[in-house]
């Protein structure tokens, strides 16, 4: 670490004998941890006055002209008569300026915490604002509920189709190179997996169905929930949120436009558009990659592949993966915008807010794909 | 300038920042051409200009943040801007600066701001910076329980004064203000111009200080330094006042000007 300080030779130096206090040389900061250390084991000795005379000190800064002026009310509280503490005429102001706001700071003591109340303070505060995270969250899942309830009910009116294809392309069109390749790649991993464990009890064919019924009930529609919450959740939050940093969404509303209607509806239906579709995409590819890879490990031409996959899976197997991502899309879109809304006008708050909001639409989408497997096992779909 | 010694016929004064030849620039655009600057200890210098005059840029590339491409940049005699490691570092430690939205930490309390150079620099115990930071928390007239506020807890000029607070930390010699009052209402800039002339005498300090406000400007200011062409022109608000340059003297004698002037006397 680098030093400021001055430890080879000593260049201030104070002395107390008869009742006088004497400090001088260079009374700065450069010298102030051993002045510290010193004066806060300083005998006063005997005598209940004593007089402090600082006037040999060549240099005065304000944390050298602080160690002086502790040190006069430390000799203070211990009951003896200190006079004003002696310092050449240059460094008046500044003994002056100090005393003055020291005096004021004393008349209104800081209430201390002590460490460990301070930590129970900060676990304490966080839980109350988690709870009033998820209350806010519950209304303005309420709000944006009603307002498309209303827009559905007179859509004319305040739909805009526009922005609404925009965030289509953003958040569909735009994702497919990335959303194929990653489901190609689980695809193929699953395959390779499955067909591992399955070659043991010579049921290599069964690779298949868990692709299939795997794929298509869970992966696929997963695996894109979690990529777009990660892509477009952020790219939300961001969005929305240095809009209020600039101040945009003010603007909107002093013009009397309805930001939910204008921001949030665009994009909780285009995300609510794109990602179902995106999940089937996502579905094609994964069995694409499975099917490669059942081929080359296990020689499953693609014939008997998608004769085995026809037996494995129907209809109701792909819908019971479809019918989830209107949900996904529709709780990533109302966490990503309502984050946005958030921010508050610095920068940190940006960051703060779009990592959050990736991780709790991340957290919900997993918890509401337990949600949906509870209900349909209970179901029986 | 160097020329301005002699007219006054002052003794020689101990120069602080040393700026000669200075050319900056961004791609094709000079920014600052053969620009020259003495700054003298122990006064105040307010640098103004038009939008873009590069008043910013002049100070970030004294303070090293901006690389120059010819010219000297000399800050305590020692070459700036070139230096690097401990040498930057050794000059570092000698100068505070307070950015326009005050820059602190937006993690940190304004305490712990104001710890940063304490515990980088000095092996002072906690206590002793737990001290020194109320004490600069008070310095700067900022409230006591400023001290464990967040920045976003902060009002914009409270920012600026926690951020003069962490500029001071290490008791520098000199202190660089960018806009120090842009954004605060009259009233606030008026204490914050009342606070920096009070800590200059107090401390000592050496002062640059590139500002908008004239009131600030007419208030504490013992020299003003004018961008102006890429050239830059210094003198006292006197001075300055019978210069022709048509831009100079519109600035001084325009209506703000005048009020502001006026209202000094």
């Amino acid at each position: 670490m680098a030093s400021i300080e001055n430890a080879a030779k000593p260049d201030a130096w104070f002395t107390i004998e008869h009742g006088v206090f004497k400090a001088g040389g260079r009374w700065t900061i450069t010298e102030s941890a051993r002045l510290d250390q010193q004066l806060r084991t300083l005998d006063a000795g005997p005598g209940d006055a004593i007089t402090m005379d600082a006037g040999a000190v060549e240099k005065l800064d304000s944390t050298g002209a602080w160690l002086l002026l502790r040190t006069q009310r430390a000799l203070e509280k211990t009951g003896r008569k200190i006079g004003a503490v002696q310092v050449p005429e240059r460094y008046a102001s500044l003994m002056a300026n100090l005393d003055r706001d020291d005096k004021k700071q004393q008349s209104h003591p800081l209430p201390r915490m002590s460490p460990w109340r301070y930590r129970l303070y900060r676990i304490g505060k966080a839980t109350v604002e988690a709870g009033r995270q998820g209350w806010r969250m519950l209304g303005y899942l309420g709000r944006v509920t009603a307002e498309t309830g209303e827009m559905i009910g007179a859509p004319r009116k305040n739909l805009r189709f526009a922005a609404m294809a925009v965030q289509v392309e953003e958040t569909g069109i735009s994702a497919l190179p990335i959303v194929g390749l990653l489901a190609f790649l689980i695809g193929i991993v699953l395959a390779y997996q499955g067909a591992d464990q399955l070659k043991r009890f010579g049921a290599e064919i069964f690779t298949i169905n868990l692709l299939g019924v795997g794929v298509l009930r869970e992966i696929g529609g997963l695996i894109t929930a979690i990529i777009v919450a990660g892509r477009s959740g952020s790219a939300f939050t961001a969005h929305l949120g240095s809009m209020r940093v600039n101040q945009e969404i003010d603007a909107m509303q002093t013009m009397g436009l309805n930001t939910v209607d204008t921001l949030v509806l665009p994009r909780v239906i285009g995300l609510v558009i794109s990602l179902p579709l995106l999940t089937f995409y996502a579905n094609i590819m994964a069995l694409i990659g499975g099917a490669m890879m059942c081929y080359f490990d296990l020689g499953i031409t693609i014939p008997v592949f998608l004769r085995q996959l026809n037996q494995a899976v129907d209809v109701g197997t792909l819908m019971v993966g479809l019918v989830k991502a209107p949900v996904f899309a529709f709780v990533i879109a109302l966490v990503g915008c309502y984050e946005g809304f958030q921010v508050e006008r610095n920068a940190a708050s940006v960051g703060q807010l779009t990592t959050r909001s990736v991780v709790e639409s991340v957290f919900l989408v997993i918890v509401l794909d337990a949600a949906f497997s509870v209900m349909f096992s209970v179901l029986g779909v | 300038m160097v020329t301005e010694k002699d007219k006054n016929g002052q003794a020689k004064k101990d120069v602080v920042i040393h700026v000669e030849g200075l050319v900056t620039g961004f791609g094709k655009k000079i920014i600052h051409d053969h620009l020259n600057l003495d700054v003298y200890r122990g006064e105040v210098l307010g640098v103004v200009g038009g939008s873009g005059s590069g008043k910013s840029v002049l100070l970030r590339t004294i303070i090293g943040l901006n690389e120059p491409r010819e010219g000297i940049v000399e800050v305590f005699g020692r070459r700036a801007g070139h230096a690097e490691g401990s040498r930057m570092r050794a000059l570092e430690v000698r100068w505070g600066v307070l950015f326009q939205e005050g820059a602190l930490f937006s993690s940190q309390t304004v305490a712990e701001n104001i710890q940063v150079p304490l515990r980088e620099y000095t092996s002072m115990s906690q206590e002793l910076m737990d001290e020194i930071a109320a004490m600069k928390i008070a310095l700067v007239g900022l409230p006591p329980d400023t001290a464990q506020k967040l920045p976003s807890e902060l009002s914009g000029g409270m920012k600026k004064r926690a951020g003069l607070a962490r500029a001071l930390a290490l008791d520098p010699e000199l202190l660089f203000l960018d806009e120090p009052t842009s954004g605060l209402d009259p009233i606030s800039a008026d204490h914050f111009d009342q606070l920096i002339a009070e800590l200059q005498e107090s401390l000592g300090l050496t002062v640059f200080m590139v500002t908008h406000d004239l009131d600030s400007l007419a208030a504490i200011t013992d020299r003003v330094a004018v961008l102006i062409d890429k050239k830059i022109k210094t003198g006292t608000i006197e001075e300055l006042r019978k210069d022709t340059t048509p831009w100079i003297h519109e600035y001084f004698s325009g209506p703000r000007g005048h009020a502001a002037l006026a209202g000094a006397r």
